[in-house]
Formats: structure tokens, C-alpha cells, sequence
């Protein structure tokens, strides 16, 4: 599998850490009501068949901590963008 | 030469004798020979015994499905077990040994077993051997893996070399028969990167076996003249004896090249095999199709065989599979057999045709048509054949032919299922894209002109056509054939696992009727040539005895690799001392230089202890501790992960990652810091300090360095994207020491620059940096982990062990000692500071004892699910200190603790000693534990039960803080 760093270029798969699913955003509140949504973003992910978003660390490389797009089911890589613009995109639409 | 060579023909060269020897016997064959031709030409047709019956065996094929023909190849060191013969290139002085026999081939004990076989069925082993469950390990199992044995690998170390390579090109091309080589020299003809790899020695595929006519020409005429416009270009790399073991994500190839196997030795500086990484642009997979056999009774005889098999014997190698042949089959193919045969002289007893309403030409030799082979008669070699209507065959060999299977191997490796075609009676590859085509007789492409036409189109790929040469087609037509019902001996499915076609049924009325399921019953298809051969035979006999089609009943799924790879191949040259990387602190040559005696911790080389004469590590360490307690002692931490943290909101980026706070922390000083998983659990700690308003240095634990870094990267990057700071790991930057005990100041103050050390200018928790030794930039820590007055001096890497030297010869006044990781773990447990043991992923902050440094004023990592009742449980186990209620009694780590008077059992369980040291000090031995409610428990008296070690002792629960509770030593 073949990863397109945004900083290195097509790099191979075994110069990558992943770390799982994306999609779960760290909750910004400590307000005790908010444990269902600290519970979720911490143990809560989903499985899915087709396209998801991983988050990925160039660990051999430029040690930049990316989010692949990949098909579960066949391993087709779409993309990569780098956490930080993947983070800011989020809170962005949020 | 033996009446089995053919006086002329065959691609072998008759000018040079190869000697070998099998079972110590010797034999001579040719240049250009396998094993299993050579010992054919030789007379030799047993080979080999069958892994449960022990029935005597010869090669069925003459290629890589070979299940039967393997032998233990070389000597010595150099052995290999379950090469296949039919793959073997002979070379001069090749020695090959049968295995599965004992005491010999000829003669085998384990062959009654073929007389106890209505016992042992499918599932015997499973049904029997159930009971008594405790005689399964000991008894049964090292029984049966005696008798049902594949060859001994030898136990000495591979001699040989193994390497690992990379190749990139436009188009892969597997397999270089007709369809791979117009395939090869389409895309090669459009100036694109072509490798063309083949599994066998030369390059040319079926062409090598065949009689065929290419473009007015043989078939290996041509396939020269292609192969040399190939090799003759720049853009192509030719790969003969690499087979294509798997097909993986993004179009990647594993691939192993047989550099020297065809060799006695490899050559100077050449490893045995090469594994390979192939990226491709796309792939044209061309592998061809694989002969079936036919189940019939004795259909495992030595001397039945694919016919395609009998006619690469004769055509390729010179070789009579037997003087005089029988061939059946339900297809067109067998005609040709019998001419190729014919042709060779070789007298053709009789073509049993399964069809009635055939039409091959049988050129002259009598044919029985509508009639099968029931049965093989022969023990050690064939002596006829028994037909169903009655009529009886003398020969010496069977060519069988129960049709043909596509090569769809590497075409189903990531995913997707072959699909049934009925009018060819065969699973066609499924369509995986234009990165992966197939082509030729793998995509069932059953005539030589269709193969070259599609060869030369997927090698095209849409770009510019090359020119197909004309050919002449065999006849291709087929009735399905796969099982005779009327046999009366075993007709095999699986050769090697000695399955056979009476145990699928028996494995669909006992309820596995699925295909996976009766593949693991049954065993078919579970021997190391992966069902090939006979796979196919048993999906359409589970077909049959289910009521269902082929489609329905499907294939068993196809996993890398094509044919069994050997470890070295994958170890490549990372062996031995190369198996990892080896890392040495900055202070290494001054511990070896000390006498250290080093530990692996992780890739670390760690100094452990630091022996003089007749000191074991016990005495040594102890020796050590005393000394620092007493006087000083120099330690090399620099394996401490050590993180360089900068920017403006460093202090703020640090609060987030631990769970205490450190925007407070003043200037010059540091601090203990504790830092939390997610779910509220401890990660790690270590000290951090603030050595300007926006940078700090923070060190982890040795274990965990690496994930730290990785974790705060995503913390900074992920997840608090918006603070404006940097971290960078230093720990391979810097060597650190610890200088501990009463002597310690005056120790480093001989080395250090214009300062003058006292408790007000390097207070406790200083965190300086200074100059030593007229100009050496360091830094200086008043930290202690011993519970000493202590330093850690941290300077750049490379002035490591001169430092460290100079330390050791500023305190020798003082009789200074270097200590290791032994002595140090020794006073951490005196001094009841928590270490891996206990900051084990299942204990909170709290439990730790460590409640307090929890902020509640800030957010942080884990702050939230820290808070969760089962985490702030009053009962969960916690850190306390323990030792035995008799001081000359030993507690040992691991050993569980439990009420006076209870019985060990999950649910009496209290917890268990995390970690136990000799304390000099104390003279006994002391540890700490995780008890349940253990803060509560001091002075209690619990059983430490050791079941492992079959002993218990009492001990009493006490404060993690055995020696120097008031801290006197520290801040003296």
C-alpha cells in the first residue's frame, strides 16, 4: 500500500503508524454531563465497509501525523491530508 | 543411460554427466534434468511416502503443484526439507533424501496404517483422540506427529545468505509461456518497463514441454527468437526461477528469486534466494492452467501422472514416465498424449476415452471410448490398469487428464472469487481491474492461437497491437470427469494429506457441507501444494453429494503464497546480531571500560551491574548501594527518553499532556510529572524542567520514550493544533548520569564552572545550565531517584564517558562507584517510587498514591474518565509496601497475596507484589504490591502465595516507603 505524504510524496505503507478511525472529535468541555460524549470519543468507533478516515504517523519520516482516506474492503487509498488541517477543517464546520 | 532416457530429444545436454546421489544410492543425470527426471530416466519412480497411509509415491507432475515428490535436499547445515523434485535443478553432487519413511522407502512400518484405513478416516483423529483431554498433549499428539510426518529441517544455522530488493516497472508479466511472452513484448514494443518472471529455469513456459508450431516454427524455436528480442531491450528485465508468491494493496508483488538453489553452493558474495518487492504500473498474470487428476482407485500408484506431466517428461527432459502407457481422460488433450508419446517411440497401450461421442485422432492406437479407469494396480510402481467394463491393461504408467484449471491463484489473493464456467468446466479469474489483467490459458484461453491473441491484447493494454503469429490449435473439447464411483481402491483428492474422495461425502453428511469446512475436515487442500491438483475435484464431488452447482459450492479462499516460501527468504539478511538494531548510550565505552555487565532493555544495552572478583550480581549491586549510600555512586541514565519542548505555549502544550501542572513552574526548576492515557489510566512520568520562559526539557521512561513522542505529536497536532510550540526528541543528543549520595556535591562540584554549589544556589529540584570542566555545556538537575542527596548531569552525547571518567576520578577520594540498573532498582523500592512494574496500563494516578497531583483547574489528557467510579473505587488495588513478617524469609515478585487462611482462588485474590529488591540497607528482603484497599491495610498480615514457585510465606503490608521515610538523606 502506498501512502501520499502531503510533505514526502508516495511513500510505502510500512513507513506509517496508524492509529485508527478519524472521525471521533475530542469533546471541549469537562462538564460532568458531558461523560456520554467523553465515553463515545474514547472507547465508541465504527467499522465500516467502504471509505474511512484514519489518522496515520509518518513515523519513518517526516513524523507528521496525517488522515489517510482508505477503503476498508478493497484498500484503495484516495488521499492523505495532515491532522492539523484535517483537525481545523473539522472544527471549522463545526 | 538407463532404458528410461530417450536416445534423442529433450532439452538436456547428453555431453555432460551430473552425479547425485538419493538415499545414499547413486545416480548420474544431465544439465537441464530435475531430480524427478533425472531419477526417472534412472528407473527410479518412488520417491516419496504419503503423510497418513504411508503409500509409496511418485511424482504426479513435473512442476510446482508437485504434492508427493518431496525430498530432504543437501546436507548438514544446508539442509532443506519438502523441496519438490519436480523443481529441483540437478547439479553435480546434489545429495536428496526421501523422507516420511522409516526404516527406509523401500520399506515403510508406517505403511499398515493403510490396512487400518477404514479407521482413518476423515476426522479420525478429531473423533478418537478426544479423550482422556489430558492425553491429547502428551500422548496422542507427539504419537501421531511422529508417524504423519514431512521432512526434519536441519537444526544448525543457514550457511547461506538471503537478500531483499525493491524493483519498479510499468507491467509484470508471470509467467512467460505464449501468452506471457506476446504479452511482454507488446507492452515492451511501447517502450514501457516490462519485468517478465517466470518460475522456471529457463524462460518459455508450456513452449518448453510442447510440440507445438509458432509462425511456420516449434513452438521453442519461436519462444527463443522472442525471448531474445526481449533480452535484447533495455526496458526489459527477464527473471527466470522467480516465482510471484502473492499479489498484496496498492499493486505490489512479492516475489522469490532462486539465485542459487541450482547450485551445490552459492557463488562468492551471491545469497541462496532473493526476496523481492515488485511495485507495477499493472500486472498481466499468464501463469497457464493446471492438469487435474482423475480420482480413481490407485490414482497415487508411482507411474500415474498428468499427462501434460508425461509429455514435458518426454518432450523437455527425454524421459519415459514407463515403457508402455495407459492414457484416460475426458478431454481432447489425451489424444495429443498419445501422439507426443508415440512419437517418442513409446508404445501407447490403449486411449480410454470417457466420452462416447469423442473425436480425437488417435493415430493408430486403440481407443476405448465411454469407458473409465477404475482402478491402478500396482503396490511400488504400476502393473495395469482395471477399466469399467471389464477390460484389463498391462502397463507401466498412467497419463490422466481431468481437465484443466486456470491458474487463478494470485488473481484471487486480494479478495475476490473465481467464477464458474461451465462449458470449460473451470473457475475463470475474476475481473480485478486494469491494474490486473489475466491472459492466456490462467483467463481460460484454452487454444494456443487464442493464448498468443490475448497475451499480445493484455499486454497492449489498449496501446498500439503487435502482430500474432499464426499456429496450429490442438483440439480442445471436455466432459466433466471427476471422481470414478466404481473404484475399489482409495482414489486420492489430496495427495500429500492422503485424502480421498470418500471423505468429502462423509464430511457433508456429518455436517460440513461447506467448502471451508470440509477443507478443514477432510484436509484437502491443506497440504503444502494448497490443493492445486485436486481441489477442484472435491468442490464438484461436495457438489454432487449436496444437490448443489459449482458456483454454489465455490472455492476455498486463496491466500498468499503460491508455493511455500523458506524462512531465510523473508529473514533476508536480518539475522543474528542483524535481527535489530543495537543501541549503546553515549556513556557505554566508560561502563565497559568499569566491567559492566549490560542488560537488553528494549534495543538498549544497559549497564546492570558493575561486578569485582567473586561478586555474583546479588552481591555486586548490593555492594553498589551501600557504597552510594554511603558515599557517591555515578549511574548512566541517558536512556531516559528526553523531549526538547519549545515555544511560546510550551508550558500550556504541557498542562494538556499531563495531569499536573507545569505553566507554574518556575525558571531553573523541575518537576515531577505524571501523564494519563485517554480512559484515565497512568501512561508515564518523569521529570520536566523550565529551562527558559518558552523551552522545556522533559524526560519519559525508558519503555516508553518512543510512544510519548508519538502521542505528543498527535496531541500537538490533532488534537491542540492552535498552540504554538515544538517538540523534538533529544534523547540520543545527550548523555545523562546520575551522581547520588552524601558525596555527590562535592564530587561535581571539582568539575563544574564558576559556581559554587550549596543548597540555595542548586536547590532540591534544580534545573540548571552551567559549564563544566572549563567550558563543556551542561546541565545540571538536583533530582534524586535513589532518595539520595543526587545530580543528574546531562552534557552533549559525545562528551559522555570522558565526563563520566572524570566524575569517577573527581570522587575516587571518596571511593565513588558506578552503579547500574540493578542498584538502582534496589533503592527506588527502598525508597517506594513506582517503575514499570506498577505503571503497568491498569493503575490510575490514585492507586499510584499519587491522587493528589491531579488538577482539578485545568483540562488535560484522562481528566474526564479518571473521574469514573470504577476508577475512583475506594477498593481497586493500590500501591503499598511490603515485606516478610520473617526477616529471613524471601518474598518474591508475582507471588499473589491473600488473606490468612484463604484458600488461592480468583475470587480470594487481594491483589500481588509488583516488584521486590535485597535491601542492603534493611537487610531482608523488601517490595511493593498492589493490594486491594492497600493504603488502608498498613501493618496487616497477608499470605504472598507463589504458586508458580510452589511456596507462601506471611507478609505484612507497610508504606511504600521502607528506608529513610522522612526524607533526611535527600536534603542533606
Amino acid at each position: 500500500m502506498l501512502i501520499p505524504c502531503p510533505h514526502c510524496g508516495t511513500r510505502p505503507v510500512e513507513e506509517f503508524t496508524f492509529l485508527g478511525d478519524a472521525a471521533p472529535t475530542r469533546p471541549t468541555t469537562s462538564d460532568p454531563s458531558s461523560m456520554e460524549a467523553w465515553y463515545e470519543y474514547v472507547y465508541l468507533r465504527n467499522n465500516p465497509r467502504g471509505p474511512i478516515d484514519e489518522y496515520a504517523h509518518h513515523s519513518g519520516g517526516c513524523r507528521a501525523w496525517l488522515v489517510v482516506q482508505r477503503n476498508t474492503e478493497t484498500h484503495e487509498v484516495f488521499g492523505a491530508v495532515t491532522a492539523r488541517d484535517f483537525s481545523k477543517a473539522k472544527d471549522a464546520k463545526a | 543411460m538407463t532404458s528410461y532416457r530417450l536416445g534423442k530429444g529433450g532439452l538436456v545436454d547428453r555431453s555432460t554427466a551430473l552425479r547425485f546421489t538419493f538415499d545414499g544410492a547413486p545416480h548420474t543425470g544431465l544439465e537441464g534434468d530435475t531430480l524427478a527426471s533425472a531419477l526417472l530416466a534412472n528407473g527410479v519412480t518412488l520417491m516419496g511416502r504419503s503423510f497418513k497411509y504411508h503409500r509409496p509415491r511418485g511424482p504426479i507432475t513435473a512442476g510446482a503443484a508437485e504434492p508427493n515428490a518431496l525430498v530432504e535436499l543437501r546436507e548438514g547445515a544446508r539442509k532443506e526439507a519438502n523441496t519438490r523434485a519436480t523443481m529441483i535443478e540437478l547439479h553435480d553432487g546434489l545429495v536428496a533424501r526421501s523422507q516420511n519413511n522409516w526404516p527406509s522407502l523401500n520399506f515403510d512400518i508406517g505403511a499398515i496404517n493403510s490396512l487400518a484405513s477404514s479407521m482413518l478416516v476423515a476426522g479420525f483423529y478429531y473423533k478418537t483422540f478426544m479423550w482422556p483431554k489430558s492425553f491429547w498433549e502428551k500422548i496422542y499428539e507427539p504419537i501421531i506427529r511422529r508417524a504423519a510426518g514431512l521432512g526434519a529441517a536441519s537444526k544448525l544455522p543457514d550457511p547461506d545468505k538471503y537478500e531483499k530488493s525493491y524493483a519498479h516497472c510499468g507491467v509484470l508479466v508471470i509467467g512467460s509461456g505464449p501468452a506471457g511472452l506476446m504479452a511482454a513484448l507488446a507492452a515492451a514494443r511501447q517502450g514501457k518497463r516490462v519485468i517478465l518472471a517466470d518460475e522456471g529455469s529457463r524462460l518459455g513456459g508450456s513452449l518448453l514441454n510442447e510440440q507445438e508450431e509458432i509462425a511456420g516454427q516449434s513452438g521453442l524455436d519461436w519462444s527463443r527468437s522472442i525471448i531474445a528480442e526481449l533480452a535484447s531491450m533495455p526496458n526489459v528485465t527477464l527473471m527466470p526461477r522467480t516465482t510471484i508468491i502473492g499479489w498484496f494493496d496498492g499493486n505490489i508483488f512479492g516475489a522469490v528469486e532462486r539465485v542459487s538453489d541450482h547450485l551445490r553452493v552459492p557463488d562468492p558474495y551471491e545469497p541462496r534466494q532473493r526476496y523481492w518487492k515488485i511495485h507495477a504500473g499493472r500486472a498481466v498474470l499468464a501463469a497457464g492452467a493446471e492438469e487435474r487428476p482423475v480420482a480413481f482407485g490407485g490414482n497415487d500408484v508411482p507411474g500415474v501422472m498428468q499427462a501434460s506431466a508425461m509429455r514435458c517428461y518426454v518432450n523437455r527432459y527425454a524421459v519415459a514416465a514407463g515403457r508402455s502407457v495407459a492414457v484416460f481422460g475426458g478431454n481432447d488433450s489425451i489424444y495429443r498424449t498419445a501422439r507426443d508419446l508415440k512419437s517418442h517411440g513409446i508404445h501407447v497401450e490403449a486411449i480410454v476415452d470417457s466420452r462416447e461421442d469423442s473425436r480425437g485422432d488417435p493415430g493408430g492406437v486403440p481407443v476405448i471410448r465411454g469407458a473409465l479407469v477404475a482402478d491402478a494396480v500396482g503396490g511400488k510402481a504400476v502393473k495395469s490398469v482395471h477399466l469399467t467394463d471389464g477390460t484389463h491393461i498391462n502397463c507401466e504408467a498412467v497419463a490422466m487428464s481431468g481437465g484443466f484449471s486456470p491458474i487463478v491463484n494470485l488473481a484471487c489473493q486480494r479478495g475476490k472469487k473465481p467464477v464458474w464456467d461451465a462449458k470449460l468446466l473451470a473457475f475463470l479469474p475474476p475481473d480485478n481491474g486494469e491494474a490486473f489483467t489475466t491472459a492466456g490459458a490462467a483467463a481460460g484461453r484454452m487454444l494456443l492461437s487464442e493464448c498468443l491473441a490475448d497475451g499480445a491484447a493484455k499486454g497492449a493494454a489498449g496501446g498500439k497491437p503487435i502482430d500474432v503469429p499464426k499456429c496450429r490449435d490442438e483440439a480442445f473439447a471436455i466432459a466433466p470427469l471427476w471422481w470414478v464411483k466404481e473404484s475399489h481402491g482409495k482414489a486420492f483428492i489430496d495427495y500429500q494429506n492422503d485424502a480421498t474422495a470418500r471423505d468429502l461425502p462423509l464430511a457433508a453428511r456429518e455436517g460440513y457441507s461447506d467448502v471451508e469446512l470440509a477443507k478443514r475436515y477432510t484436509t484437502t487442500g491443506m497440504a503444502t501444494d494448497q490443493g492445486k491438483l485436486g481441489n477442484i475435484n472435491a468442490i464438484a464431488i461436495l457438489a454432487e453429494a449436496t444437490g448443489r452447482t459449482m458456483d454454489e459450492v465455490g472455492t476455498t479462499t486463496f491466500r498468499p503464497f503460491y508455493t511455500p516460501v523458506s524462512f531465510g527468504a523473508f529473514a533476508g539478511p536480518f539475522t543474528g546480531h542483524h535481527f535489530q538494531p543495537v543501541r549503546k548510550t553515549p556513556l557505554h565505552d566508560w561502563a565497559e571500560e568499569q566491567g559492566a555487565v549490560f542488560v537488553e532493555t528494549g534495543l538498549w544495552m544497559r549497564s546492570s551491574w558493575f561486578p569485582r572478583e567473586g561478586e555474583d550480581w546479588l552481591a555486586a549491586a548490593a555492594r553498589e548501594v551501600l557504597t552510594t549510600r554511603g558515599a557517591a555512586g555515578i549511574c548512566d541514565v541517558s536512556t531516559l527518553g528526553k523531549i526538547d519542548v519549545q515555544g511560546k505555549d510550551a508550558g500550556q502544550f504541557l498542562d494538556k499532556l499531563y495531569c499536573n501542572t507545569f505553566s507554574t513552574l518556575a525558571v531553573g526548576k523541575a518537576r515531577y510529572g505524571l501523564m494519563l492515557r485517554e480512559d484515565g489510566i497512568v501512561y508515564d512520568d518523569g521529570t520536566t524542567s523550565r529551562l527558559a520562559e518558552d523551552h522545556y526539557v522533559m524526560t519519559t521512561t525508558t519503555a516508553n520514550a518512543a510512544k510519548v513522542m508519538a502521542q505528543m505529536e498527535f496531541a500537538h497536532q490533532a488534537l491542540f493544533p492552535d498552540l504554538d510550540v515544538t517538540c523534538v526528541s533529544v534523547t540520543e543528543q545527550w548523555a545523562q548520569m546520575a551522581v547520588a549520595g552524601p558525596k555527590s556535591r562535592a564530587t561535581l562540584q571539582k568539575l563544574i564552572d564558576d559556581l559554587v554549589m550549596t543548597d540555595e544556589t542548586v536547590p532540591y529540584m534544580a534545573a540548571l545550565e552551567v559549564t563544566i570542566m572549563h567550558g563543556i555545556p551542561a546541565r545540571l538537575f538536583r533530582l534524586s531517584f535513589s532518595g539520595e542527596h543526587a545530580y543528574e548531569l546531562a552534557v552533549p552525547a559525545d562528551y559522555g564517558s570522558m565526563v563520566a571518567r572524570a566524575v569517577c576520578q573527581a570522587g575516587e577520594e571518596f571511593g565513588i562507584t558506578p552503579y547500574g540498573v540493578e542498584a538502582l532498582s534496589i533503592m527506588r523500592i527502598e525508597k517506594g517510587h513506582v517503575a514499570g512494574g506498577e505503571l503497568n496500563g491498569t493503575t490510575t494516578a490514585g492507586d499510584l498514591g499519587l491522587g493528589k497531583m491531579v488538577s482539578a483547574r485545568k483540562d488535560f489528557i484522562g481528566r474526564m474518565m479518571a473521574q469514573r467510579e470504577g476508577l475512583t473505587d475506594p477498593n481497586r488495588q493500590q500501591v503499598t509496601g511490603i515485606r516478610p513478617v520473617d526477616p529471613s524469609h524471601r518474598i518474591r515478585a508475582g507471588a499473589h497475596l491473600l488473606k490468612q487462611g484463604d484458600k488461592p482462588s480468583m475470587a480470594n485474590d487481594q491483589g500481588y507484589i509488583t516488584g521486590v529488591a535485597w535491601s542492603p540497607m534493611l537487610n531482608m528482603w523488601v517490595g511493593l504490591a498492589l493490594l486491594a484497599n492497600g493504603r488502608a491495610r498498613h501493618g496487616e498480615i497477608v499470605q504472598a502465595w507463589d504458586g508458580l514457585r510452589g511456596h507462601s510465606v506471611l507478609a505484612q503490608i507497610c508504606d511504600p516507603v521502607h528506608f529513610d521515610k522522612e526524607n533526611r538523606r535527600l536534603h542533606a
